[in-house]
């Protein structure tokens, strides 16, 4: 008889592993993948491949060669980062831009902090940013959606309907006369239009969202507060002045909202731990995206909403408990 | 120039102007009058801060130095007596001499000698384990072997060695600040005095069981035998529950004690090699007990006689040689006077029969 | 469905031997009891070497109020009082006897027959319970008497019996709500008169729908029980869960359920109570689940305190070959035991096989601040940094975040999917900070 195993309690797992969750995870991006190769081409997908590939491997030297410790690409969370940094950069943007993001988003933005579980900033979002404001002449050149699949670099590039609604409202056109040179709300829906690789398809990504509800990858609370205040706020710019403000709708469907708001927020390092958090964060991301795209100087907010609100998170953590077992005294 | 660049400079100027004088005025106004002293003593301690001394931090051990009417109960012993002459001279004290000491682990139970009765799978922590029950082995007394003591050591003075599963200190290194030793939650790790070429001598044991049921727990036990209290010629070994325990002041080093010692649980330490004994058995190899459910240990119980590092046959090992980095060498496994340090149990027929359940 | 709003995971609940009725252990040859089977000091020995014992023999008094007695579960000589290695790995003082027939106590009443009048007072009740050495089986043997005593000032609203049994694999509880359950009702109905209550409410999990509706049925026939159903998660049997579950009020934190007017009792302790007052019968025998998936025979036992686990395990067919834990208790907060020379005693509840492959954790990943066990904690802490304050010894910050409020329930290390020993540390911090407290009242 051999001897047993001794532990303190509890001797049963539930069986989750980290690389389950991410692997689900890349599994929701697949809509917003296919969507995004069948909109820009195979620009889209070589950039994708790119980033996820140089992602991994720079987390792989990183950890093997400078931090010289336990290697952990296999959980699949480097791939996540690099498809994420893919869907929100233009399908045209040169090789060699994709891959300095990635060792930024990898480098930076995760191993310098500790690796897995330690970053503050969600690091496809670090990245992103790094080349928005190094290149922000590529950053901002997007290629026409469904005529450039074959096209890499010399894709024919377009604005975006966030871009022709910001020049509008600067020139002071009135919002109806810009609408009509913006495509369909239905073609926002379904991704026909310009923009950032993944974030298209509002359609695609809410597949993306439902998909990973129904496995209870992520909670709705982050989604739903930031769209949610979105749509309120812009809301009542709109009813406050429908000549000068564009209506809700066109904001949930534009610009990387939906993709922000469903896989970026939703990072679990750099979200708060719990859901009276979860709500406050989503509530100020929205708040910031829509002031910056109303009052800024940006057409598009989302990524520093995010970031912006990435680094409350440890406060919000701090300050903000969940309810305890207890609370409320006597009869619940 | 461009009015907007005049104007900047002199708005940042100004700015600047404003935020030094308002700071001026404010350390002026908030200023704290110290004793000069204590930046001085603070100058003179080896800012390690590491609470040895017993106050959090060096500059508040200065300040305690300073306030102090005599250094008596004040030490650093992390500087040693240099450091508390020099404290003394700033004050104008009189620092005591102490003897200086070092951290010992009292524990010889390593995977050879003392088998593992059960695969202890909880978190890596002393602590944790010590709190669970008595231990993945016969003794409840000895070394869980997680290394609560190496994660405290500030000066990386103490290293887990994988092969025996027990604690090394490397003697230069340890400053005795204690930390090790609030750290273990078996209270094994003893400060004692430092002797000339970091010689020690000491009972590597702590079981305080009747003397059978220490032995058939680790083969290297202090069984209460009482044989060195007789033999001592200097009164320092005592005996109290089945426990000896040797004085390291009464202790003159004279040796005699660890050759009488029928279970080698006394250790001597840098000291020169002694001839052999002629009746002296090879070391054999105590196998690892099974895991029970066919599940590969995770290695800690793979372990098997570690006849290949501890010296076989005879051999101290000069501590000098100590190699201070890799842990791997293990090279501060004792050689005993004659008889080698993990040797084949001397009850080992019956610590074998123990494992089969 | 009624249940508790915070947190909760769903294992699987492998409940093998729910159908299998009660069988009786043969008495073995030698018993271990040790003196020490409660919370609360430990008691006097009054028996010695070489003295011949009857069953239901008193043979250690509690000295103080909060203590508990000890009776012989058999016959025969003492052979030693001495220490025995004990669930810990420390020694701990037992009462050694080799079995010599099955003789009892005249004074026991042996009689199937269901006594349904209850003669003693509310505190003669206490007095007979502190006697007979009840303590709550349910686990935490606290004892019985202690908790009828309600401190000055605080009244009793409800009796709360716990029949949820929300830990998998045990059906002691179960089978004994099928078998003997007019016995449990009367001795909730004592247990009723004792603390002056009207109301008693029995609160069980919806997977034993068989006990619901038999209990449901029985409980016509006594005044003021009632049974709840109550949705299977766990932990539901926690005792500030069931609380809030069933009368829908919560214990606030460093409270005791008296506070909110409810006193908890699991249904083993209510038919201990139950043979105590009427049948003057002793705490030394108590029904005890041995399951596990490998198990030729799994079922439920009633075994005499002091019987080595090792006979529970060969009642049910052997050891199989790939046994990697034994488990005093249920999968989720049982303790894993070292030997099987281990005695069942009060509290043991079950005793739970797992293979070698369920036994060993996976290796432990950094936290990836996933949120899932803030989520599933039933009370509403946050494990992943309690653990973190433990590791780095900060343990007044833990007392801050109401580490002390964890009731070990383990759902945090459940769902943890990096593998980290949450609960572990939390419980460390909880010894380290009742240190704290202790040195503070000096």
């Amino acid at each position: 008889m051999g001897i047993f195993t001794v532990s303190p309690s509890p001797h049963e797992h539930a069986g989750q592993s980290v690389s389950k969750l991410m692997y689900g995870v890349l599994l929701a991006l697949l809509p917003a993948f296919l969507v995004s190769v069948w909109v820009f081409g195979i620009g889209a997908l070589i950039i994708t491949a790119t980033a996820m590939a140089s992602c991994m491997l720079f987390e792989f030297l990183i950890q093997k060669y400078l931090i010289k410790g336990k290697t952990t690409v296999a959980d699949g969370s480097a791939l996540i980062t690099g498809a994420l940094l893919a869907f929100c950069l233009p399908s045209n943007l040169p090789l060699w831009m994709v891959i300095l993001g990635s060792l930024v988003a990898i480098g930076i933005g995760k191993m310098s902090f500790g690796g897995l579980g330690n970053n503050p900033f969600n690091p496809a979002l670090v990245g992103r940013v790094f080349l928005f404001v190094s290149f922000p002449v590529q950053m901002t050149r997007w290629p026409e959606p469904l005529v450039n699949r074959f096209a890499y670099l010399d894709a024919t590039t377009g604005a975006t309907s966030l871009g022709l609604m910001k020049e509008g409202m600067k020139n002071g056109e009135k919002i109806a006369g810009i609408l009509k040179e913006i495509p369909a709300y239905i073609d926002l829906f379904l991704g026909k239009i310009g923009g950032s690789t993944g974030e298209v398809a509002a359609v695609a990504l809410l597949i993306g969202l439902v998909y990973m509800l129904a496995r209870k990858i992520i909670s709705w609370h982050i989604p739903v507060s930031i769209l949610l205040t979105v749509a309120v706020f812009t809301g009542i710019l709109w009813l406050a002045n429908p000549e000068k403000n564009p209506d809700p709708l066109f904001h949930l469907l534009s610009g990387g909202l939906m993709l922000g708001a469903i896989f970026m927020a939703t990072d679990y390092v750099t979200s708060p731990m719990n859901v009276r958090g979860m709500w406050i964060y989503g509530i100020m991301i929205g708040i910031i995206t829509v002031i910056i795209r109303i009052f800024g100087s940006y057409p598009e907010g989302v990524q520093f909403a995010i970031l912006i609100m990435n680094a409350f998170t440890p406060l919000i953590n701090r300050y903000v408990k969940p309810r305890r077992f207890g609370e409320k005294t006597g009869n619940g | 120039m461009n009015p907007i660049v005049l104007y900047t400079i002199l708005s940042l100027s100004a700015t600047g102007i404003a935020a030094a004088l308002i700071l001026f005025f404010i350390a002026q106004r908030f200023r704290v009058i110290e004793d000069p002293r204590i930046d001085e003593v603070e100058d003179a301690l080896p800012a390690a801060n590491c609470g040895g001394c017993g106050y959090p931090g060096c500059r508040n051990f200065a300040e305690a130095c300073v306030k102090a009417d005599s250094l008596g109960s004040l030490f650093c012993p992390v500087g040693g007596n240099d450091t508390m002459k020099r404290v003394g001279e700033i004050l104008g004290m009189e620092a005591e001499e102490q003897d200086p000491q070092v951290a010992v682990v009292r524990c010889s139970g390593s995977y050879a000698c003392r088998p593992r009765t059960n695969f202890y799978d909880g978190a890596a922590s002393c602590a944790v384990a010590s709190s669970l029950y008595a231990g993945d082995t016969g003794c409840q007394y000895g070394c869980l072997g997680h290394g609560d003591c190496v994660r405290v050591c500030d000066f990386d003075a103490i290293h887990m060695n994988p092969r025996t599963g027990l604690p090394e200190v490397i003697d230069e290194k340890c400053t005795a600040c204690g930390a090790c030793v609030d750290a273990c939650p078996k209270n094994i790790i003893e400060l004692r005095r430092r002797n000339k070429k970091d010689r020690k001598i000491f009972v590597s044991c702590i079981n305080e069981e009747k003397g059978g049921i220490a032995k058939k727990s680790c083969s290297v036990a202090c069984i209460g035998c009482g044989k060195c209290v007789k033999v001592c010629p200097y009164d320092a070994i005592t005996l109290e529950n089945f426990l000896a325990y040797i004085d390291p002041v009464k202790c003159k080093l004279c040796r005699k004690c660890v050759v009488e010692c029928p279970t080698d649980s006394i250790l001597e330490i840098g000291f020169p090699t002694r001839k052999p004994r002629p009746e002296e058995e090879t070391a054999k190899e105590v196998p690892a007990p099974s895991m029970a459910g066919d599940v590969k240990a995770g290695g800690s119980t793979t372990d098997t006689g570690t006849a290949a590092d501890s010296t076989a046959g005879t051999g101290t090992i000069d501590s000098g040689t100590v190699d201070t980095g890799t842990v791997d060498t293990g090279t501060v496994d004792t050689g005993s006077a004659g008889g080698s340090r993990d040797p084949e149990p001397q009850a080992g027929g019956q610590t074998n029969k123990e494992e089969e359940n | 469905m009624r249940t508790f709003p915070l947190g909760g995971i769903h294992p699987p609940e492998n409940k093998l031997t729910a159908g299998s009725g009660i069988r009786q252990l043969p008495v073995p040859g030698q018993v271990n009891i040790p003196i020490y089977q409660h919370i609360g000091a430990p008691p006097k020995i009054i028996v010695e070497r070489g003295q011949e014992v009857l069953v239901g023999q008193l043979l250690a008094s509690g000295e103080v109020f909060i203590s508990a007695g000890v009776h012989s579960s058999v016959s025969g000589k003492v052979v030693k009082i001495e220490n025995v290695t004990d669930i810990s790995g420390y020694k701990r003082t037992a009462v050694v006897i080799n079995v010599e027939g099955d003789r009892w106590m005249d004074s026991i009443d042996r009689s199937p027959a269901l006594v349904k009048k209850i003669k003693p007072d509310s505190q003669e009740i206490i007095q007979t319970i502190l006697k007979m050495g009840i303590v709550g089986m349910g686990g935490a043997t606290f004892p019985t008497h202690v908790k009828l005593s309600l401190p000055r000032g605080k009244k009793a609203e409800y009796l709360l019996v716990n029949g949820s049994e929300c830990e998998p694999y045990l059906t002691s509880d179960n089978v004994l709500m099928m078998e003997k359950a007019d016995e449990i009702l009367c001795g909730a109905t004592i247990t009723m008169k004792a603390l002056k209550v009207k109301r008693a409410i029995i609160g069980i999990e919806a997977n034993k729908r068989d006990a619901i509706d038999h209990l449901r049925e029985c409980a016509a026939k006594y005044q003021g029980i009632e049974v709840q159903e109550l949705k299977v998660k766990y932990p539901q049997g926690g005792e500030k869960q069931l609380i809030k579950a069933v009368t829908r009020r919560e214990v606030p934190s460093g409270a005791l359920p008296i506070d909110v007017g409810a006193v908890v009792f699991n249904v083993s302790t209510m038919f201990a109570v139950y043979e105590a007052v009427q049948k003057n019968k002793p705490l030394f025998e108590r029904v005890v689940t041995i399951s596990g998936k490998y198990l030729e025979n799994p079922g439920n036992y009633l075994v005499r305190i002091g019987t080595p686990v090792s006979a529970l395990i060969d009642a049910a067919g052997g050891m199989p070959e790939n046994t990697g834990k034994v488990i005093s208790g249920g999968p989720m907060m049982g303790k894993a035991l070292n030997s099987l020379d281990v005695p069942v005693i009060k509290g043991t509840s079950g005793v739970t096989l797992l293979s070698g492959e369920e036994s060993r954790r996976k290796e432990m990943q950094n936290c990836i601040r996933c949120t899932r066990c803030v989520t599933v904690c039933p009370m509403g802490l946050e494990p992943y940094l309690l653990m973190a304050l433990g590791e780095k010894e900060q343990f007044e910050r833990m007392e801050h975040e109401k580490a002390m409020d964890c009731i070990e329930c383990g759902s945090c290390s459940y769902i943890c999917p990096s593998s980290r020993p949450l609960l572990d540390y939390i419980r460390l911090g909880k010894s380290e900070i009742n240190k704290m407290r202790r040195a503070r009242k000096k």
